[in-house]
């Protein structure tokens, strides 16, 4: 197996061993973006004398020395572009800056590697809405990675990238990593800084690996957590070992169904995946109960007013004045915003920005923005209710298979109604975590399926245990694409 | 219900200039957004609290102690346009 197909902890294992060293690694996933990338379209751009450097000078004997992460394009690495895949910032951005959580990667001995494709400023589900090009799904190029991260997860799915950073503001970094037969995971609201992060919507944005096994994001997440002075949601609480639960059986955890998510509208074949994927839960001695989070038919329009809300919010700061693009010949300093801000944005953009003011907007606040925040009152209290009972609540991570590209075209309604079981753990500031769950043979290829893990607030080390103990039991994570 | 949004008042306040064609079609598909937003009154929420952020974390200070920052050269570097060391803008007085 070629070394860009190998998880962190095996090349860690050979790195040790000195059977390989960090610039055979990145010559390896160099060479395979080389070979692969024009069919996966993944990348933004990519640094390879930077990263060749790096990996010369890497430092092996830290917890990620010589590994490199792909990172999505809107977290900031000093010196390398941060687009967002929008117009806005496709010329003349250079970050300034590092991330928090690229300071923590790169003292733990890592090294990033590449920019990834994505939706324009996160917004989206299947990387259609880049303002340069649609990634696709390593396992059918004519479909979608899903998104927004999709770009991330269809390099470390497609064997490109070794890991991967994504960004998850209602299932960005879930939803994709089950299109392409990843591991991925959102963290609990508030673990990992959003310093460097591009805001999105600031109370539902989190970053998260995308990766090729649960080892895998439990040695990425130890390097990404902690309280930082640049992001006052950022929380102060003790960061363990999230390797600590891994090899533990699951013998009496405790699972929730939630009946609600037993809707029309998921596909029949997603279905019975997961069916088999909680009889096996169960074969290993977990508890499987069914429970009710009687709030969930709101979760989409509560998340699709306050997302767009915040956006609209933290979008202002493209003014055309500081950096990012400027419109030419304008002819009052209104003019200057209204003309640089319809050049710069892309289309589903400029739906979320309306959509956020219109709620926002004088007349309607009550109607639309109170409403949705009390809305996630019930549903963050319905997770209290059921975290009473259970430890980590079972669903499938999207309703539908990875869709052929421009099949939602038009209709963004329909591809909203999709984020329903990845939107509440936003909503609520809970982990949660995506793992393959089996295979499908649709028109002639075999599409990957996710199984959505979430667990209690701060309580990643469970949700790893658990997501690792139904990993290591089946043999899904072992597939490959072609 | 269907939802009538004034959309060219709506893209004055967000700053964005529609052209014809963008207010028609974003006017269709956000009314049916907005529609779908009725789902909101499916539950009584009288007297419910409002969540803004889902921790519980409130007044957060920092240590009065100075830090570095970004010096000027670097704060102007991404700027589209720039004259002696500041920002420059459009005339926003005649």
């Amino acid at each position: 197996m070629s070394l860009a197909a190998q998880s962190i902890a095996s090349l860690r294992k050979q790195l040790l061993s000195k059977e390989i060293t960090p610039t055979d690694i990145v010559k390896d996933v160099l060479t395979s973006i080389e070979k692969q990338d024009p069919a996966l379209k993944a990348y933004l751009s990519i640094d390879a004398e930077r990263a060749l450097a790096d990996a010369a000078s890497a430092d092996i004997s830290k917890p990620l020395g010589g590994i490199p992460i792909g990172i999505k394009d809107n977290i900031n690495v000093k010196g390398a572009p941060c687009t967002c895949a929008s117009k806005f910032l496709a010329e003349n951005y250079t970050s300034p800056y590092n991330a928090t959580c690229v300071n923590q990667l790169h003292a733990a001995g890592a090294l990033t590697l590449g920019r990834l494709n994505m939706d324009e400023f996160a917004m989206g589900s299947s990387t259609e809405n880049s303002a340069f090009f649609a990634s696709r799904n390593p396992w059918d190029t004519e479909r979608v990675p899903g998104g927004s991260s999709g770009g991330s997860a269809s390099a470390v799915g497609g064997d490109i990238a070794i890991a991967a950073l994504g960004s998850d503001t209602g299932g960005s970094i879930r939803q994709p990593s089950a299109f392409c037969g990843c591991v991925g995971l959102k963290p609990t609201y508030g673990r990992v800084s959003r310093y460097g992060l591009v805001a999105f919507a600031s109370s539902l944005d989190q970053i998260g690996p995308i990766t090729k096994t649960v080892e895998d994001a439990a040695l990425v997440l130890n390097h990404l957590c902690g309280k930082d002075g640049r992001d006052s949601t950022s929380l102060d609480a003790t960061v363990p070992d999230f390797t600590a639960g891994l090899g533990q059986d699951i013998k009496g955890l405790r699972f929730g169904l939630p009946k609600e998510y037993l809707v029309d509208g998921v596909d029949a074949r997603i279905r019975s995946a997961v069916e088999a994927a909680i009889t096996h839960i169960q074969g290993l001695g977990g508890i499987v109960e069914e429970i009710s989070l009687p709030h969930t038919d709101v979760g989409i329009a509560t998340y699709y007013v306050i997302a767009p809300a915040e956006a609209s919010t933290n979008l202002s700061r493209f003014d055309g004045v500081r950096y990012g693009h400027r419109a030419e010949n304008t002819a009052d300093v209104l003019d200057h915003y209204l003309t640089t801000r319809a050049e710069g944005f892309g289309p589903e953009v400029k739906r979320r920005i309306l959509l956020g003011t219109y709620v926002l907007s004088s007349g309607y606040y009550d109607a639309y923005y109170v409403k949705a925040q009390k809305a996630r009152t019930l549903i963050r209290k319905d997770f209290d209710e059921a975290f009473k009972k259970v430890d980590i609540v079972l669903s499938p991570t999207t309703p539908e298979l990875p869709f052929k590209l421009g099949a939602h075209s038009d209709d963004p309604l329909s591809i909203y109604l999709a984020d329903l079981f990845t939107i509440p753990a936003n909503l609520a500031g809970l982990p949660g975590i995506s793992v393959p769950c089996g295979f499908v043979e649709d028109g002639g290829t075999s599409l990957p399926v996710g199984l959505q893990m979430v667990g209690r607030a701060l309580d990643e080390v469970t949700l790893l245990r658990a997501a690792h103990a139904y990993e290591q039991s089946t043999s899904w994570h072992l597939k490959k694409p072609r | 219900m269907a939802h009538h949004i004034d959309i060219q008042h709506t893209a004055k306040l967000a700053r964005l200039k529609l052209t014809e064609q963008e207010a028609v079609k974003y006017e269709a598909q956000l009314a049916k957004v907005l529609d779908y937003m009725e789902t909101l009154e499916g539950h009584d929420l009288s007297g419910v609290e409002l969540t803004a952020h889902a921790m519980p974390i409130y007044d957060v200070w920092r240590e009065d102690v100075s830090v570095e920052g970004l010096d000027r050269a670097e704060a102007l570097a991404n700027a589209p346009r720039k004259t002696a060391g500041q920002f420059l803008i459009s005339r926003v007085v005649e």
